[in-house]
């Protein structure tokens, strides 16, 4: 049980507030897509509208081809999974995941051995009897994702569906999620505000601000090379180097280099990651530095650099583990101009 | 002697409280004709003869029916009113709400006299419905403030939840809402209850042939006392003290666990 999801040219607006802008979105079927974007950006306004909980103000959504937009959530589809839960309380487990069939007229022996099998499939099957309150927040989390599947949905909502865990049980229960999704082929829009927790989960992500769509595509292009300044700052640490772009040349303050085809011209911003920047002579020689703070990360050391050409400048560079970076001292930093994301500068 | 401050003026508080009602109970089985001191050893007499009295029995039964069909009315009248404030917005809500419990600060005696009045016109007249209209009247702001403050976000998700399973609104508020505020309704109805069966001034002017338990207890108090009130007032006061240890025991002492 899976379709597609369209988006389109849906807007929403609450009062004066226009949270969702002219939005064109289509999702493939079985695809697991995450909605990701600070508070207030309009990612949960965007799922309640394939929900049905909001109807847009303007725009048609199309589930599985066909035209939703005015549709009631239970006739939809599609099934929301709450950022609490919201479980019943009075409910044991088996109920709980039972309720979808019993609304839909499942007898009870059937609807036992469905909520069995999903609550097999979460990990809870011995659990059956157990009330809410008897489970911890992950195992919450587990059940009311069963709940969800046990009406076989088209599309799965997920609300922030891990917000209310811990960073260590958050990590686990998303490359279970994950597992979950391929094996029930669903599609899954799911909302969150971590970016971490989209790239380890999603196929593709969207990343959101101010009601509109920032960028779109696969968790490695997104990181690596975001389709806007707001999304490169928010998929993780940037580097912004100030520049100008006169007739295929870039000028900084750390040098020139030649401009790769189609960027933008006058006025613009370099990002670089952190870990883009070498040690050594390269393709892109950004002079010597000063390291003026260095910290162990496990895997590199992340350090703080000032360099001589520009003094002001705080780049911060994700260097080797083998060897130290002593505070004080400076090394040659390089970079590839291909890793390079070149935006307009914000005025 | 600084020590034992403290626990001298407990005694006296409590006693304070209670003498009243272990003087009423211990007269109830005075072996005597006048239920003071001084005690002359025990006897179930009165209690026999109470028991045995229809009079008595009767209204008896007559409160236990006002308080259960005025208390059942209630709840049911506060827990709509409440469920349709809480989940919608409606304009003039907050006036709404407030005329709702208004009710709470105008005194029994007003109440009864212009319900006295409006029934002496167009109503049923005096009789055990018109007390129990009565009693809806004082105890549904009550029953509608505890079960509207029991109303919360977790409640609504869940019905949100729920009606995006599929189910109707009449089976989100059968399998969801009611038994989520199971608690609190049964609370506001034992609440209820409890009032209803103590009122006299409402019982005593909306009744007439029929009458309930206080207002019998009362005619009797007009011919002067007797250990047989003593022994009536131990049974009243004995079925409130049931009915709220068993609030406590069943519904207060299960939502902390």
């Amino acid at each position: 049980m899976t379709a597609s999801i369209s988006i389109q040219a849906v807007s929403h607006d609450y009062g004066t507030f226009r949270a969702l802008s002219d939005i064109d979105l289509d999702i493939e079927a079985g695809e697991y897509v995450v909605l990701l974007g600070p508070s207030g950006c309009g990612k949960t306004t965007l799922l309640s509208t394939l929900g049905g909980f909001i109807t847009p103000t303007a725009g048609t959504v199309l589930i599985g081809g066909r035209d939703m937009t005015h549709v009631a959530p239970a006739r939809r589809p599609t099934t929301t999974m709450f950022q609490d839960y919201a479980l019943f309380p009075h409910m044991s487990l088996r109920d709980n995941v039972g309720f979808g069939p019993r609304m839909a007229g499942t007898g009870r022996a059937a609807r036992n051995a469905k909520a069995d099998a999903l609550l097999g499939l979460v990990g809870l099957k011995d659990a059956a009897q157990k009330r809410p309150h008897a489970l911890s927040g992950g195992q919450r989390q587990r059940v009311a994702l069963a709940r969800s599947l046990a009406v076989d949905p088209d599309v799965l909502l997920l609300d922030e569906p891990l917000g209310a865990l811990d960073l260590k049980l958050r990590r686990a229960m998303q490359d279970e999620l994950k597992q979950i999704q391929r094996k029930v082929g669903t599609t899954f829009v799911h909302v969150t505000h971590d970016q971490e927790e989209a790239m380890a989960i999603a196929d593709r992500i969207v990343v959101m601000n101010g009601g509109k769509i920032e960028d779109c595509g696969p968790p490695d292009r997104i990181y690596r090379r975001p389709g806007s300044l707001f999304s490169a700052g928010f998929m993780g640490e940037m580097n912004r180097i100030p520049g100008t772009h006169k007739e295929g040349v870039i000028e900084t303050a750390l040098g020139a280099l030649p401009a790769p085809e189609g960027s933008a011209t006058g006025k613009i911003t370099l990002c670089l990651r952190p870990e883009q920047i070498g040690m050594g002579k390269g393709a892109w020689d950004m002079g010597r530095a000063l390291i003026t703070d260095a910290a162990f990360f496990g895997t590199h050391f992340r350090c703080h650099l000032a360099p001589e050409a520009a003094p002001d400048m705080d780049l911060i560079a994700h260097l080797p583990p083998g060897a130290r970076p002593e505070t004080g001292s400076s090394v040659t930093l390089s970079a590839d101009p291909a890793d390079l994301s070149i935006f307009e500068a914000e005025a | 002697m600084r020590r034992s401050i403290p626990w001298i003026y407990m005694a006296l508080a409590y006693g304070f409280i209670f003498l009243p009602v272990i003087t009423l109970v211990l007269f109830s089985f005075q072996d005597g004709r006048l239920p003071v001191p001084p005690f002359n050893g025990p006897t179930l007499e009165w209690y026999a003869d109470v028991l045995g009295d229809e009079r008595l029995m009767s209204a008896l039964l007559n409160s236990l029916l006002v308080g259960a069909g005025s208390a059942a009315v209630s709840c049911a009248l506060g827990f709509l009113a409440a469920y349709g404030l809480a989940r919608h917005i409606l304009p003039g809500s907050a006036l709404v709400r407030g005329l709702l419990i208004a009710p709470m600060t105008v005194s029994y005696l007003i109440i009864g006299l212009g319900l006295l009045i409006v029934f002496n016109n167009y109503g049923p007249g005096p009789s055990l419905y018109a007390a129990a209209v009565g009693h809806v009247v004082i105890n549904l702001p009550l029953a509608f403030a505890i079960i509207y403050a029991s109303m919360g976000a977790q409640q609504e998700n869940a019905e949100r939840a729920a009606r995006d399973l599929g189910a109707s609104e009449w089976r989100v508020l059968a399998l969801v809402t009611i038994p989520m505020l199971a608690p609190s309704i049964l609370a506001a109805f034992f609440l209820c209850l409890t009032l209803s069966w103590d009122e006299f001034i409402i019982a005593f002017l909306m009744t007439r042939f029929d009458v309930t338990l206080p207002v019998e207890i009362w005619s009797l108090l007009r011919s002067g006392l007797s250990p047989r009130t003593n022994a009536i007032g131990s049974l009243v006061f004995l079925v409130s003290v049931a009915l709220v240890i068993g609030l406590e025991l069943f519904i207060f002492g299960r939502k902390r666990r």
